[in-house]
């Protein structure tokens, strides 16, 4: 049986890596995900075979409950709302990674200096990223609102890592690990996850989903060792390097090194940047409409904004409206807008915006110039020009899209208060800015209202 | 180091030039998706989960439990990192012509 068994991992293997390259372009990305589902399948039936296994009913149980839960609410759940499903499942990841480290220490199957190297490791990151990736799902789906930082933020962080490596250094050297040694390490391995991911907000969100990501495939990778399964080495350990480098680009994207996205996050309240001058003034849905409708060129902007008000068939309906009153309709994309990177793109797929629309930021940023209005909706650090002049500004040297240099800006947002960040948008003060209060859905609907009657 | 740490070492070593490889020229705007996909990707851990529950010793139930959740959670991550991912890939349907939306394709 055993042979039969390994070649079926090497098959899931080979199928997750094509299916992985696959996903890399949009013509083969969905035959992709097939592929790499049929490696799982593969994989997990020939494991029923594996020789002298027991509890069966127990691990069909916990397949059924984990596995019927997880697809019901992935099927349900809203398109907007697919971030904090990723770092959901994501996180569950890590946490059976971790738990399998547990279980192999409690069977005292964990010996020699590499074994009990590599699972203290998977046991450390995969709790890290478990309980991280549980903040970063209740920071998105709205349950902690807002980022915690707490005093001396970055000692806490060091006293607790220190003692969180100390405790490992403790169990790889000493000798069988003690049960009290075990448990306060992976106490400490879930609080310090917590710790790292509380006072991370805003932009800096997409950068820790995927490194959360890129740790899990670590973790998964280094238990597979334990275990001695190659599949899950492979695995693993491709998706710790694709996702390490997937953080880099979004990192990049934004200028901020991913050591400054968890040690000195962006937080308005610490450092506040240059009072903005000048007053927000107000555009009603007509005066939005106007504009619009009597100019050649509109860039939309999407942000956070429009994916929580799931403003995105609005969007696209207000944009055809325009397109088909001879007017150029653009949409601009930012890198990390939204809370992950490409999350405007899948929303705006999904209301049905073609490709050939959507730009990114360096292919449109030249474009603002021209154009008559940027309609700006629901995003706010992408856009702060701080980011460009302001050396104080936590912002400074992110790339923005330019939209400042538009002829005139229309900013849709919820409410006054400053962003999701706390940072303050000079953008909002400037001359040729006017703000569109109300939540996308309602305030585009408007708009589109005002625009049929210009048209009749 | 054994014959067979070593055989590891190359393979941990490879898969790492694997995954950086495979994605290094993807659009931005398969960066959720392929998250995502990789996300499902690690969801074999239900497959370790499954071993380690399957060699627990049953009269333990510390050990049963602590198999039982993890199976539960690698399940978790496999079907909903599938569901997910193949929920977002859908709406990549060959439109118009998908190579304008590669864009400056780095």
């Amino acid at each position: 049986m055993m042979p039969l068994i390994q070649a079926s991992y090497f098959a899931a293997a080979i199928l997750f890596i094509l299916g992985l390259k696959a996903m890399s372009s949009p013509v083969t990305a969905r035959r992709g995900i097939q592929w790499a589902g049929a490696g799982m399948l593969l994989a997990t039936l020939v494991t029923f075979a594996t020789p002298g296994m027991q509890s069966f009913a127990l691990m069909i149980l916990a397949m059924a409950l984990g596995g019927g839960l997880a697809g019901y609410l992935g099927r349900v759940v809203k398109m907007t709302d697919m971030p904090q499903m990723v770092a959901i499942y994501n996180g569950m990841g890590g946490g059976a990674a971790a738990a399998i480290a547990a279980l192999e220490f409690s069977r005292g199957h964990v010996q020699g200096f590499t074994v009990t190297l590599l699972a203290v490791l998977g046991a450390l990151i995969g709790s890290v990223a478990f309980s991280g990736s549980c903040v970063a799902f209740a920071k998105l789906q709205g349950i902690m609102k807002k980022a915690h930082r707490l005093p001396a933020q970055n000692a806490v962080n060091l006293v607790l890592a220190l003692a969180v490596l100390g405790l490992a250094v403790k169990l790889v050297a000493g000798p069988f690990p003690l049960g009290r040694d075990l448990a306060l390490f992976f106490v400490l391995s879930l609080v310090l996850g917590v710790v790292l991911t509380s006072p991370i907000g805003g932009a800096d969100m997409p950068v820790v989903i995927s490194l959360l990501n890129a740790f899990t495939g670590l973790a998964v990778g280094f238990e597979g060792y334990v275990l001695g399964n190659p599949a899950l080495v492979i695995a693993g350990i491709v998706v710790g390097a694709s996702g390490t480098l997937l953080t880099q680009l979004m990192a990049k994207a934004m200028n901020r090194p991913i050591a400054n996205v968890i040690f000195t996050p962006i937080s308005g309240a610490a450092q506040a940047g240059e009072a903005p001058i000048g007053t927000m003034k107000e555009a009603s849905a007509m005066d939005a409409a106007a504009m619009m409708r009597f100019a050649q060129k509109v860039i939309i902007v999407p942000g956070y904004g429009m994916a929580v008000a799931g403003a995105q068939h609005k969007v696209w309906e207000m944009a055809r409206l325009l397109q088909e009153a001879g007017i150029e309709v653009k949409f601009a994309i930012h890198p990390v807008a939204g809370r992950m990177p490409g999350h405007m793109n899948v929303l705006l797929a999904e209301a049905g915006v073609p490709y050939e629309l959507i730009f990114d930021l360096e292919e449109i940023n030249g474009e603002f110039a021209t154009a008559d209005v940027a309609l700006v909706i629901g995003a706010n650090d992408v856009v702060n020009p701080a980011a460009r002049t302001d050396k104080s500004s936590p912002l400074y040297g992110m790339p923005i899209l330019n939209v400042d240099q538009a002829q005139n800006v229309i900013v849709n947002k919820r409410g006054k208060g400053a962003g999701y960040s706390g940072i303050e948008n000079t953008l909002f003060y400037g001359e040729n800015t006017r703000l569109l209060y109300g939540s996308a859905q309602q305030a585009i609907a408007g708009v589109i209202a005002e625009i049929k009657t210009l048209a009749g | 180091m054994d014959n067979l740490m070593l055989l590891y070492a190359y393979l941990f070593v490879l898969a790492a030039f694997t995954g950086y490889e495979v994605i290094s020229r993807v659009p931005v705007i398969l960066h959720t998706p392929l998250m995502s996909g990789s996300n499902f990707i690690h969801g074999v851990v239900l497959v370790g989960a499954m071993v380690a529950l399957g060699s627990a010793d049953t009269n333990q139930p510390w050990q049963l439990a602590l198999g039982f959740f993890a199976v539960f959670l690698g399940a978790a991550n496999a079907v909903g990192g599938y569901v997910v991912t193949e929920r977002m890939l859908a709406m990549f349907k060959p439109r118009q012509k998908p190579d304008a939306a590669e864009g400056s394709g780095k």
